[in-house]
């Protein structure tokens, strides 16, 4: 028998048997542990209710995507990749970590199956396992330290770099992995000594320490061996008890965050869940006002936090410096909570979030478009928390005064302009427009099997009402029984909603749900992306709901509808996705297959496309909102749809093309670039079956005419 | 208790009054003359609060959170005008009455001076508030009012802070200049705008008082002698309502970018806009 070293639980540390110091240290690591997690799980006994114990099927399948499968990862090839690393190595390592710690209170413990061949096996990738986690940490590092990304930089106004933290960490997780492997890499030097040469994983962390150690003296691999184990049960508690102070508190929380997270892309959270509608009103106070009124989903999002700096990166807010950045929107939080919920002594409770760690240009600055949601590894959730602070000051009256002035007018006039209600289909009867295509107003007398629902923006606005036209035209042409709610018809509330109104889209909402049902429409379309989520979405028992990009698709594919080549083949176009169609609803494609659909038509992408469409400013009452910011988000992207080549930027909504084309004259672009609805180049394209249509151009199109470079 | 709360104003409450009315919402209308062409259009309006008494009620709910106190919102007109008292009672005015009868269909501003001075005299009121004017008025009843009452009067007030028994408060003088005074109590002051930002009423708020009572009070319950008030006490009477002609109010500036920044700055200068 081959005299090997000792196990750690036979060792003695200062006249104190091994075994009875791990027991101690494993006893005492696991209460602090548990006491810790208690504390922090204090606000969330006490957070508002929030239902996610609902369909588990698929939130374990989202579980094995997100958090098993990393999914969200790789779209930051290098953090990403170092990411997916560390996170393989500790699912990996989190065997051996436990049979590790076992052994210091039992001399004899192995793990079942460990003694054969699936042991050796897990051992070898345990042990590459190990190496690759201290790599990576050494490579986080030097990013950190040496190239630092921007996005982990933090702004003065925010506080102190989060550097020395995250490299402390950093440091923990490699004296962990280094100590692991050292107390087995002495074990084999000492029994590489005696000739008896056990397999190590070659060029592994242990592998390169053993030969480090291959003539160290047998004493010195004792005290090796058993020092390297006593740092290792340290390095290991302490960084267990430590987490629940920083960011990498989500090591624990990421599961539970990932399995609760929201499953319902484009809705937002009811004021408060269990309360059904008609007794909302009754809600004593609407809102987050105090940090108490979060969730505890929501205080789950703040614990769960990495501080990676994607949702900011991301956000366009942040962007054209609004004082906005989702990122610290939940640090902000998070610290507010570990300072009112201290791990010793009273609760704190009860201050204004707003006006405290939150200014109001901070709750408004917010377009909804989440992008930061998208953008988020844990599935962390931003727009319900920002509608949820609205709702707040909305209750306190705490409202901008140009949103005030459009929200009454909601209230007054079902529009936020203040205009008639009945000059609400006026749009229809245009000069010249009822000729080749008139449209109905489904008032009882007159019925029809679809619905337009064509919402404030287009039934009022000189120029958008031309983007109601092109959709008219179009539906009229593929042979569509189509009709309009006119006067009768409100706004969608999409917005009104967002923005915290609840009571007042609450009453939009059922007028217009009336209106639709008494109308007797068997489908509904919509060119208006935010009323096309609303309708789908905020609105129950209504007929299904597609977004006319989707109608023009499927009729170009069908055949049904026919377009002519692109008189201007110099004309170079870029599809700008709005958020409410292509993140909250994924339509992504329809549009771009319409594009690719007219002859000639040569398209770009612009780097930020599809589900990383940068928002061009927002829309609804967003743009009775006066930002502080530095830049337009529209400045922005049209700038990006230049650099992209394009000099034509198709969008499909009606709140982008006002954004664009305001966008396009600050940046002085006018002559350079133009924006087009897809409806009106598609009104514009199509060919015309109707005889009494000339088809063409809208004659009353609005959309400034294609320039010609 | 009750006496010392009356003679210390400084820690005790302030009794508030603010007269309101309800307008044709300018913003939420297109103002068409009728056939006659002495009035507007009244069908197919919105009306909403008149916009300056929301100021007043603002700062009236703004003084009672900071001295403690009760403010009362009162208007003379029909039962369509609850919905303006509904609508201050939900910004926070504790209650509000409604003072309503066929013989003051009709007053001119003096005639709405005496029916107001009638209520205030039957309530125990500390401070009364009225806003700078009406959109659809003549900014006549404040200080009508402050007369029949006897009461010391300021205008265009844009700030009031409380002291001992008194107020502290300063007007707007024309050029953006202010002019610091003290009044005693009783007064009554006329609130300019943007004296502070008048908080958002939601929903939620007008429906939480939907139900709530408002009392109203007829010329027989303040004692007000029909022939002084409505259309036989008014010495004014409206006789047209016109729209005037556009005149040549704009003038376009023409030139490329940097031409039309410096001609602006020149013109601003030239009128006063600019140092």
């Amino acid at each position: 028998m081959v005299e090997a070293l000792q196990s750690p639980a036979q060792a003695t540390y200062w006249l104190i048997s091994g075994q009875t110091l791990f027991i101690i240290l494993n006893l005492l690591g696991l209460a602090c542990f548990a006491y810790i997690v208690t504390r922090r799980m204090t606000p969330l006994v006490g957070g508002e209710r929030d239902f996610r114990f609902d369909r588990p099927f698929l939130r374990l399948a989202r579980v094995s995507q997100f958090w098993l499968g990393q999914w969200k990862h790789p779209r930051y090839r290098i953090a990403g990749t170092i990411h997916i690393l560390i996170f393989a190595g500790f699912i990996l390592l989190a065997t051996r970590a436990f049979s590790l710690l076992i052994l210091g209170m039992s001399e004899n413990f192995a793990l079942p199956d460990s003694s054969g061949g699936i042991g050796h096996v897990y051992e070898i990738i345990a042990d590459y396992a190990a190496t690759i986690v201290f790599l990576c940490m050494i490579a986080a590092a030097v990013r950190r330290i040496v190239f630092r990304p921007a996005r982990y930089e933090v702004p003065a106004k925010y506080g102190e770099p989060h550097k020395t933290d995250a490299i402390f960490l950093l440091s923990l997780i490699a004296i962990l992995m280094l100590s692991e492997s050292l107390f087995e890499a002495s074990k084999a030097a000492s029994l590489a000594q005696q000739g008896h040469t056990e397999f190590l994983a070659t060029f592994s962390l242990a592998w390169v320490l053993r030969s480090m150690l291959s003539s160290a003296s047998l004493s010195t691999l004792w005290n090796l061996h058993r020092g390297a184990y006593l740092l290792d049960v340290l390095t290991f508690y302490f960084l267990l008890c430590y987490r629940p102070f920083g960011i990498q508190f989500h090591v624990e929380t990421s599961l539970f965050n990932v399995y609760f997270a929201k499953l319902d892309r484009g809705t937002v959270k009811p004021v408060r869940w269990g309360v059904p509608d008609e007794q909302v009103d009754q809600v004593k106070s609407f809102g987050v006002k105090t940090f108490e009124d979060f969730t505890w989903k929501h205080m789950l999002d703040f614990y769960s936090c990495a501080d990676c700096g994607r949702c900011s990166d991301n956000c366009p807010a942040n962007a054209v410096g609004r004082p906005l950045s989702p990122r610290f929107l939940t640090i902000k939080a998070r610290d507010y909570s570990f300072q009112h919920y201290p791990m010793f002594g009273q609760a704190g409770n009860g201050t204004p979030l707003v006006g405290g760690i939150y200014s109001e240009d901070e709750v408004w600055s917010c377009t909804t478009c989440g992008a930061c949601e998208e953008e988020c590894p844990l599935l962390i959730e931003y727009i319900d928390k920002i509608v949820d602070l609205r709702r707040g000051l909305v209750d306190e009256g705490n409202v901008p005064k140009s949103i005030q002035k459009a929200l009454k007018a909601l209230e007054g006039r079902g529009n936020p302009y203040g205009k008639m209600e009945k000059k609400r289909a006026d749009w229809a009867k245009a000069e010249g427009f009822p000729a080749p295509c008139d449209v109905k107003v489904l008032n009882g007398k007159k019925a029809a099997e679809t619905l337009y629902f064509v919402d404030s923006i287009t039934s009022y606005d000189d120029r958008i009402q031309a983007i109601g036209r092109a959709t008219a035209r179009i539906l009229d042409n593929v042979g569509t029984d189509f009709g309009i709610l006119g006067a009768t018809e409100k706004d969608s509330g999409h917005e009104v909603r967002r923005f915290g109104e609840e009571m007042l889209f609450m009453s939009l909402r059922d007028n217009n749900v009336d209106a639709i049902k008494a109308s007797g429409v068997q489908r509904i379309v919509t060119a208006d992306p935010h009323a096309y989520n609303a309708l789908k979405h905020d609105y129950k028992d209504v007929p299904p709901v597609e977004h006319i990009s989707q109608v023009i698709a499927r009729e170009v594919k069908s055949g049904n509808l026919k377009l002519n080549p692109v008189e201007n083949r110099d004309n170079v176009y870029a599809y700008h996705d709005p958020c409410y169609l292509g993140r909250h609803n994924q339509v992504y494609d329809d549009p771009r297959e319409v594009l690719d659909g007219i002859p000639g038509l040569k398209r770009v992408e612009m780097t930020r496309c599809r589900d990383r469409s940068f928002c061009c400013g927002g829309g609804g009452l967003m743009l009775f909102y006066e930002p502080k910011e530095e830049q337009r988000m529209g400045v922005k992207r049209v700038q990006m749809a230049a650099e992209a080549g394009a000099n034509v930027i198709v969008t499909a909504c009606p709140f982008c093309m006002v954004n664009m084309e305001d966008a396009i004259k600050v940046a002085g672009m006018e002559g350079k670039m133009t924006a087009i609805d897809l409806a009106e180049l598609v009104a514009q394209q199509m060919v015309c079956k109707r005889a009494t249509d000339g088809g063409g151009a809208d004659r009353l199109a609005g959309p400034a005419k294609l320039v010609t470079v | 208790m009750e006496d010392e709360k009356k003679t210390n104003f400084g820690s005790a409450t302030v009794e508030i009054l603010v007269c309101v009315r309800r307008v044709p919402d300018t913003s939420e209308n297109e103002i068409q003359l009728n056939a006659a062409g002495n009035d507007i259009e009244r069908d197919d309006l919105v009306y909403s609060v008149n916009e300056p008494d929301n100021y007043a009620v603002e700062e009236a709910l703004q003084i009672a959170a900071k001295a403690g106190g009760n403010v009362t919102v009162v208007t003379v007109g029909s039962e369509d005008d609850e919905e303006v008292l509904r609508r201050e009672m939900a910004m926070g005015a504790n209650q509000g009455v409604l003072i309503s009868d066929d013989a003051f269909i009709g007053s001119d501003g003096k005639g709405i001076a005496t029916i107001l001075k009638a209520f205030v005299q039957k309530g125990k009121y500390d401070l009364v508030l009225t806003g700078i004017q009406a959109e659809d008025g003549g900014a006549q009843v404040g200080g009508m009012l402050a007369a029949l009452l006897d009461y010391p009067f300021a205008s265009l007030v844009n700030s009031i802070s409380v002291l001992d028994g008194k107020l502290k408060i300063s007007r707007e003088i024309e050029g953006g200049n202010r002019e610091m005074s003290e009044i005693d109590m009783p007064c009554v002051l006329s609130i300019q705008t943007g004296i502070n930002e008048p908080r958002y009423v939601g929903m939620r708020g007008i429906r939480q008082v939907a139900s709530v009572e408002i009392p109203t009070y007829s010329a027989s319950d303040l004692g007000v002698a029909p022939a002084a008030v409505g259309e036989a006490g008014a010495n004014v009477k409206r006789v047209d309502y016109f729209v005037p002609a556009l005149g040549k109010g704009a003038e376009m500036l023409q030139g490329d970018r940097e031409e039309i920044i410096a001609k602006l700055i020149e013109l601003m200068k030239a009128k006063g806009g600019m140092n």
